[in-house]
């Protein structure tokens, strides 16, 4: 699963067995992570899962305890060895932008293209306000800005001096949700155009999903997967993944050597364990379970929740299993309905029973 | 040298930041030398010498003890009743005037009490214009001695009450609304919404904003000497002056001190005992009420008589006196007011400059540490500011005219040269002085501008590829400058105003503004104190003024 050993010449930033302890903590657990040119990133977990403290180490904002880290085929950082943060080509946008407040925008985006010839730096200055929709705005003061544009200075500022990497840590946390959701679409295309490598630390899947190429997933300073977000969804490596990423029911099955059996139904076993006729627990999503009113169903609908675009049916079946279906609401079926549950799922995902991965979601 | 400090336990060096051990040695010198007349004012108290105090108990001690008791109280009573009213007054009610009150009242903190001092004695002493006046009517009232205990507590109170009333203001507005609101609800009326929930409620602001004016008046000795009421502090100048008896001067210097934490416990206590959690945001502040008809007007009057007491009718008298004088100016006269505002002006101006680069340093380096420890050494700098001027003075001539006698001693003994006072009879110690007094002022200001720079900003600008100079000439200090300014500022001011330190470390003949308005007005020199008086009072306003400025940008 873990596709971070398959070390290809694409590898741009690498991190190999990465420690980070702190006196009574290790925030970082032997992480080995590839991650390719060009590609956007995201570092996804729970809040004190390791994940801000890697974008730090990366930085070089933070040293290592163990492990090294390489950007572009060079070393920047063991227990031995430190490049710092302003020789590693990188830039950052922080959470809270850290936009130097008694500079105009025009200064703020110019200060890393220090030294440069002034002509050209107000050309690169322009070029980027204007790919980032900030034309006209280059005399202002950052209190005289919105929150978005604010976040889209500090995007054209770390963009300025062309780094290797970009780093974001919950850029779009500070905003509100409308207009985070046009900003994550808007820097994408603005990242993609720039072709930068993109490292991104978020907390929120749907963030991380709808703007990466892949993901890592942590948890205690370790990592769960890295996969595409459809692999993540589909096929996570853990009950955590499996729980930390949208809604998932555990039914009780039985691991066969061609099948995976379960009250529900029989289902194809595509992995290899579990084999010898074990007791495991099936994940089913409520997206793989469809339903219709049917008076020979085997199941009923207990409860109903109204989520605006979709319905969260809750079902009990005949053997008081309980697992959710999803449904759109324009046609919503009412509680207390009989209905015949059919399930499609691409993968086959089940968890050994002893695998109760503890995690702070 | 660095690695030595590295072992020793005192080093708060940081490993991931880089060696600073020599700086942390710095760091611990700047802040030992603002300690230092603290220590040798308490190291006397622990060696009393019996002799001096028999001496002292037989002759002033228990008169001087009395007075500064009776000024304590009077003051912190007097402060307490005044304060607190008129913030309650601005806060609670709307009447007519009520904005231009509400800062107007804040003005009498830029009359020093020497100045205020001289201008009531002159206006109410048996041969001052309202005695008079009354006499030549022929009415028979009785007047209340103004060369009293009561003189000075009055006057002392008239200049003192802005400590309370702003800080009680600032209690009353950060209370939550609906805390009046339920008492209303609950039945209470406005009188006894006041006692039970209002004045309990801003009970850690009033005591320190009393705390602070007490303080004030455990320092002052020139008010105290008008109107002839000795306390501790004027015992430490003439003991000093009189007797050059350096020795008592310290003893007392001591007993001063001792005071003074009193004061600081008694707030700690007040302040301590509940910490009141109240809710933050917008739902602020005692719902105003309006005052209509005669109750509004007796607001504004009341307001308007503390104010005329305390500022317009004291400022038209030194106006009066000022006219007087420039009517008789002679350019004889006219060098000496300039010479005396060029040497004030020298010694602001150096003081400010000092003492802003001493706290830059110390709250620098204090942050480069990485535990608590270096913030306590820091703030442990800060000191200066609850010791009346008249303690630090003569913990610092103790030490430097020891260190003037050794200096005397091995230039002639080796180099057969005399090299007359260095530090005593120079400016330096007068510096020294004002920099450990005002060193809190210009702390303050400058640590919390520093506390305001997001880390990140910092981190922003390296991961840009800005090195350190960079950093610090063109992120730190600029984000930095308006505290940077704001504390010079405050220090000019005060060491303008100030007279107890001058008082003891002044070279000889080395007269000020402050100086010279207090050994004129002794001399009942009324007008020619009032052109100088009239420059500290202007002065004085400019911190009211930014004070304002700032309340209205929060």
């Amino acid at each position: 699963m873990n596709i971070s050993n398959e070390s290809s010449r694409d590898d741009f930033v690498v991190l190999s067995g990465i420690i980070k302890r702190y006196s009574d903590i290790t925030a970082v657990d032997n992480l080995d992570i590839s991650i390719r040119k060009g590609e956007f990133f995201s570092l996804l977990g729970p809040s004190g899962c390791g994940k801000t403290t890697t974008l730090r180490l990366i930085a070089g904002l933070d040293c290592l305890s163990g492990g090294s880290i390489s950007i572009d085929g060079k070393l920047v950082s063991n227990t031995t060895f430190f490049i710092p943060p302003e020789k590693r080509a990188i830039g950052i946008v922080f959470q809270d932008y850290a936009l130097f407040p008694h500079m105009t925008v025009f200064e703020n985006v110019a200060f890393g293209l220090y030294g440069q010839n002034k002509n050209q730096v107000a050309k690169r200055v322009n070029d980027l306000l204007s790919l980032t929709g900030l034309g006209g705005m280059d005399k202002k003061y950052p209190h005289e800005l919105s929150g978005g544009q604010r976040q889209r200075v500090a995007l054209a500022r770390s963009l300025a001096p062309a780094p290797k990497v970009m780093l974001l840590d919950e850029p779009f946390s500070n905003l509100d949700a409308e207009l985070r959701e046009s900003l994550r679409s808007e820097t994408k295309q603005i990242l993609k155009e720039s072709g930068t490598t993109v490292i991104l630390v978020t907390h929120d899947q749907e963030e991380a999903f709808s703007l990466s190429d892949r993901v890592g997933l942590l948890n205690f300073g370790k990592l769960e997967q890295v996969g595409t977000p459809y692999e993540i969804y589909h096929d996570p490596a853990s009950r955590f993944v499996a729980d930390f990423v949208g809604k998932a029911d555990f039914v009780p099955a039985y691991a066969e050597e061609n099948y995976i059996v379960s009250s529900i139904g029989k289902f194809l076993n595509n992995k290899n364990y579990c084999l010898n006729a074990s007791n495991v627990d099936l994940m089913i999503r409520p997206d793989d379970v469809t339903i219709e009113a049917d008076v020979n169903g085997d199941a009923f609908i207990e409860d109903m929740l109204f989520l605006g675009s979709d319905v969260l049916y809750k079902l009990k079946l005949s053997n008081d299993v309980i697992i959710h279906s999803i449904g759109l609401s324009a046609y919503p079926i009412p509680k207390g309905t009989r209905v015949k549950v059919s399930i499609n799922m691409p993968h086959t995902v089940f968890f050994p029973v002893s695998d109760k991965t503890q995690h702070n979601k | 040298m660095i690695n030595l400090f590295q072992k020793l336990p005192l080093s708060f060096f940081n490993k991931d930041k880089g060696p600073y051990g020599l700086l942390s040695v710095f760091m611990f010198i700047a802040v030992g030398l603002t300690l230092l007349p603290a220590l040798v004012v308490a190291s006397s108290l622990l060696q009393p010498s019996l002799e001096v105090w028999a001496h002292l108990w037989d002759t002033i001690l228990p008169g001087m003890l009395k007075n500064t008791f009776i000024l304590l109280v009077g003051v912190s009573v007097g402060t307490f009743v005044i304060g607190t009213t008129l913030a309650w007054i601005v806060t609670a009610y709307e009447f007519p005037g009520k904005k231009t009150f509400k800062w107007l009242l804040v003005l009498p903190m830029a009359v020093p009490a020497y100045v205020m001092g001289f201008i009531y004695m002159a206006m109410f002493d048996f041969a001052g214009p309202f005695q008079t006046f009354f006499r030549n009517t022929g009415m028979q009232i009785a007047f209340p001695q103004i060369r009293s205990g009561f003189g000075a507590v009055l006057v002392m109170t008239l200049v003192l009450y802005p400590y309370v009333y702003l800080l009680a203001k600032a209690g009353f507005e950060e209370q939550s609304k609906s805390a009046f609101e339920a008492a209303k609800v609950l039945g209470a009326g406005r009188l006894r919404t006041f006692f039970k929930v209002a004045l309990p409620l801003a009970r850690p602001s009033i005591a320190a904003g009393v705390a602070l004016a007490a303080m004030e008046s455990l320092a002052d000795f020139a008010t105290v000497r008008y109107f002839n009421f000795p306390t501790v502090a004027d015992g430490i100048l003439r003991v000093w002056h009189g007797l050059m008896d350096l020795g008592a001067a310290s003893e007392l210097a001591g007993m001063l001190a001792f005071f003074s934490l009193l004061v600081l416990l008694t707030e700690q206590k007040m302040r301590s005992r509940k910490a009141y959690h109240q809710t933050k945001g917008k739902n602020q502040g005692v719902p105003a009420i309006f005052l209509t008809g005669y109750k509004g007007l007796i607001a504004s009057f009341i307001c308007i008589s503390v104010f005329f007491a305390a500022f317009g009718l004291p400022l038209l008298q030194l106006l009066y006196w000022a006219a007087l004088e420039i009517s008789q100016i002679t350019p004889h006269t006219l060098s000496v007011y300039g010479g005396l505002a060029l040497r004030s002006f020298t010694l602001s101006v150096t003081a400010a400059f000092f003492t802003v680069l001493a706290a830059l340093f110390i709250s620098s380096v204090s942050r480069l540490g990485s535990g608590k420890f270096s913030r306590y050494l820091a703030r442990a700098s800060t000191v200066g500011y609850s010791i009346p001027g008249a303690v630090i003075g003569v913990g610092i001539l103790i030490p430097l005219s020891a260190l003037d006698r050794y200096i005397n001693y091995v230039a002639g003994n080796l180099w057969g040269i005399d090299l007359g006072l260095v530090f005593t009879g120079s400016l330096i110690g007068l510096i020294y002085a004002y920099v450990v007094r005002f060193m809190a002022i210009a702390y303050g200001s400058i640590d919390s501008s520093m506390d305001k720079i997001p880390p990140n900003t910092v981190l922003a600008a390296r991961v840009l590829g800005a090195n350190a100079y960079r950093i610090i000439f063109k992120i730190k200090l600029p984000l930095i400058l308006p505290g940077i300014i704001a504390g010079a500022v405050l220090v000019f001011v005060d060491v303008m105003k100030e007279l107890p330190i001058t008082v003891v470390l002044r070279p000889m003949s080395y007269d000020t503004l402050s100086i010279w308005v207090w050994q004129m007005a002794a001399e009942s020199l009324w007008t020619d104190t009032a052109l100088p008086a009239l420059a500290i009072v202007l002065v004085g306003i400019v911190p009211v003024w930014m004070l304002m400025r700032k309340r209205k940008n929060d």
